[in-house]
């Protein structure tokens, strides 16, 4: 085929130069700053000013701690359910479809500050309507917002309210993608339903269901806007702090953009490994 | 055969008997939204259990903007999608046109950086962003700094790419050969054939830019220029404000995008069945 370098380049050079302005830049500029003193005028090479404090910052582990516990538990819980979601709504059996997508997707379009401004109202201590509903059946009420476990079950909670849809949708597209013969043999052998889901339809759904767990993964560990609003700057005392909260403060509040750096950078490094790890562990036995 | 047809009735009984209570639970806290957007905060704030809508939501309305003009921060939200969706999809489009249309010197380079970069977090280009369009170009609390920064979005690249490789090229050689301008098959005859995908993309980026909070909280936090979900997310947390006002809020967000969402549903799904954002 014959090259068209100047036409190819008039069309991609709009989108490259906002590109490499906006994106590859500043993953190259903010690994320099995570080495920089930044609260010098001029900044100043300091290689180990931020990971030297990184590393014996009780504030960092707190965060990791934090951000990591969501993962594990959040993350299989809510890819459990968007399974459990499509292969529901893919069943041939199901009435009225419309309304079920309907309520599952819905919160797909729900924007952060919205859902997040209803959880803090729905499990406010005494006038909240879980609590209301908690009580009206004979149970104690919970405080959602003092103390850290349900603070933390709250966030998880709210998060996954808001993203199972979202992986339902990817993994229903995956279930669809399968043809129908694999099934109608499987029946004719007599394979029950339950081992056909576990072992055709799971197997067949792995890459999919690996690509929704990268995502994930990715997403939570930048977990901002919840913690922020929902248990209020990370409360009670730190109890739901999150890396991304930590960046945050670090970055824009104290204004400390080197320190805010090194914990982005941990950030990017941890996601990589973690989805490294998972697409090794989830490779195709040879 | 009956015994067959009892099995198949017990399992669709016991598939909706499961259903049923989920997706009440999931539709909860949005019929919540509703309901306390149409109840003053003294109901709001009371010991009783209410569950059906009641008639305050313009008193509401009007709480909320007693405390932040919300509306003016509608309009700037409402602009700064529609013009960031219009500008994403061109750009995104005639970029993924060139990935899948031409050959060219440095076409691996460029693809290989897209894909490997595309999994990076965005809190690590966040800092420098921020500095470069706070400090360097002096642009906080412009309608820039909402559209331009957030045009770097490649899956949009990926996925027009994905959607102009698929077509025949035929259709293009055959224009070429009577002497139509690159950029006029691009217009005239490849962008109208990739309309399922244009639309499935502008729904999904305009989605995405409206319910943007974390770039918009950080660049334009002087009153005038706060976006919607910025500007609300202010009031949450602080005392002495109206909660039936900010749940009208969240409402006035959500409802719109909950009927495009209806209406639009199959474009909708295509675009995140697809990865299109995020």
């Amino acid at each position: 085929m014959r090259t068209q370098n100047a036409t190819a380049y008039r069309f991609l050079t709009p989108y490259l130069l906002i590109f490499a302005i906006f994106w590859i830049w500043p993953i190259i500029s903010s690994f320099i700053i995570s080495f920089q003193a930044t609260r010098t005028v001029p900044w100043r090479f300091a290689p180990t000013f931020n990971w030297g404090r990184l590393i014996g910052d009780p504030a960092f582990y707190n965060a990791l701690k934090n951000t990591l516990l969501i993962l594990v538990i959040q993350v299989p819980v809510m890819i459990a359910l968007a399974i459990v979601m499509a292969v529901l709504l893919n069943s041939p059996l199901l009435k009225a479809r419309g309304l079920y997508r309907f309520a599952f997707f819905a919160p797909v379009v729900v924007g952060e500050v919205a859902y997040s401004a209803v959880f803090r109202l729905m499990f406010s201590l005494d006038f909240g309507i879980v609590n209301k509903l908690l009580e009206s059946v004979g149970l104690a009420k919970i405080d959602w917002f003092s103390n850290v476990t349900p603070a933390m079950a709250l966030i998880m909670i709210a998060v996954t309210w808001r993203w199972a849809g979202y992986n339902a949708i990817i993994i229903l597209a995956g279930l669809q993608s399968i043809p129908e013969d694999v099934y109608e043999a499987a029946t004719l052998d007599r394979v029950s339903k339950l081992r056909q889901f576990f072992y055709i339809t799971l197997p067949l759904l792995k890459p999919v269901i690996v690509f929704c767990a990268v995502l994930s993964i990715i997403g939570t560990m930048q977990l901002f806007t919840e913690p922020f609003l929902i248990t209020e700057r990370g409360g009670p005392g730190g109890g739901t702090e999150t890396l991304g909260l930590l960046l945050y403060r670090q970055g824009f509040r104290s204004l400390n953009f080197g320190y805010a750096s090194a914990v982005a950078y941990t950030m990017a490094g941890l996601a990589i490994a973690i989805t490294l790890v998972q697409l090794w562990l989830m490779r195709e036995p040879k | 055969m009956t015994s067959r047809s009892q099995r198949r009735l017990g399992r669709s009984i016991a598939l909706h008997l499961f259903l049923t209570p989920l997706a009440l639970v999931w539709l909860f806290p949005l019929w919540m939204m509703v309901v306390f957007s149409t109840m003053p905060d003294n109901g709001i704030f009371s010991p009783g259990i209410e569950l059906l809508p009641h008639d305050n939501f313009l008193d509401n309305v009007a709480n909320l903007q007693r405390d932040t003009n919300f509306i003016g921060a509608i309009g700037i939200s409402v602009s700064v999608a529609v013009t960031y969706t219009v500008l994403s999809v061109l750009l995104t489009s005639m970029a993924g046109w060139a990935l899948a249309r031409y050959e060219f010197h440095g076409k691996g380079a460029v693809v290989a950086i897209i894909f490997g970069t595309i999994t990076l977090p965005y809190a690590v280009v966040l800092i420098p962003q921020f500095i470069m369009v706070a400090r360097d170009f002096a642009l906080a609390n412009t309608w820039i700094a909402l559209i331009v920064p957030p045009l770097f979005n490649s899956l949009g690249v990926l996925f027009m790419r994905q959607a102009f490789s698929m077509m025949p090229a035929e259709l293009f050689d055959a224009a070429r050969v009577e002497g139509v301008k690159e950029w006029r098959i691009f217009l005239f005859v490849a962008l109208p054939l990739a309309r399922p995908m244009l639309a499935a993309l502008a729904i999904i980026l305009f989605l995405a830019s409206w319910n943007n909070y974390l770039w918009p909280l950080l660049i334009n936090s002087q009153p005038g220029a706060m976006t919607a979900p910025v500007a609300l997310g202010t009031l949450i947390g602080l005392t002495k404000v109206s909660w039936g006002g900010i749940m009208a809020g969240a409402v006035m967000l959500t409802v719109p995008m909950l009927v495009v969402f209806v209406l639009l549903q199959r474009h909708f799904i295509a675009g995140i069945a697809a990865g299109a954002v995020k």
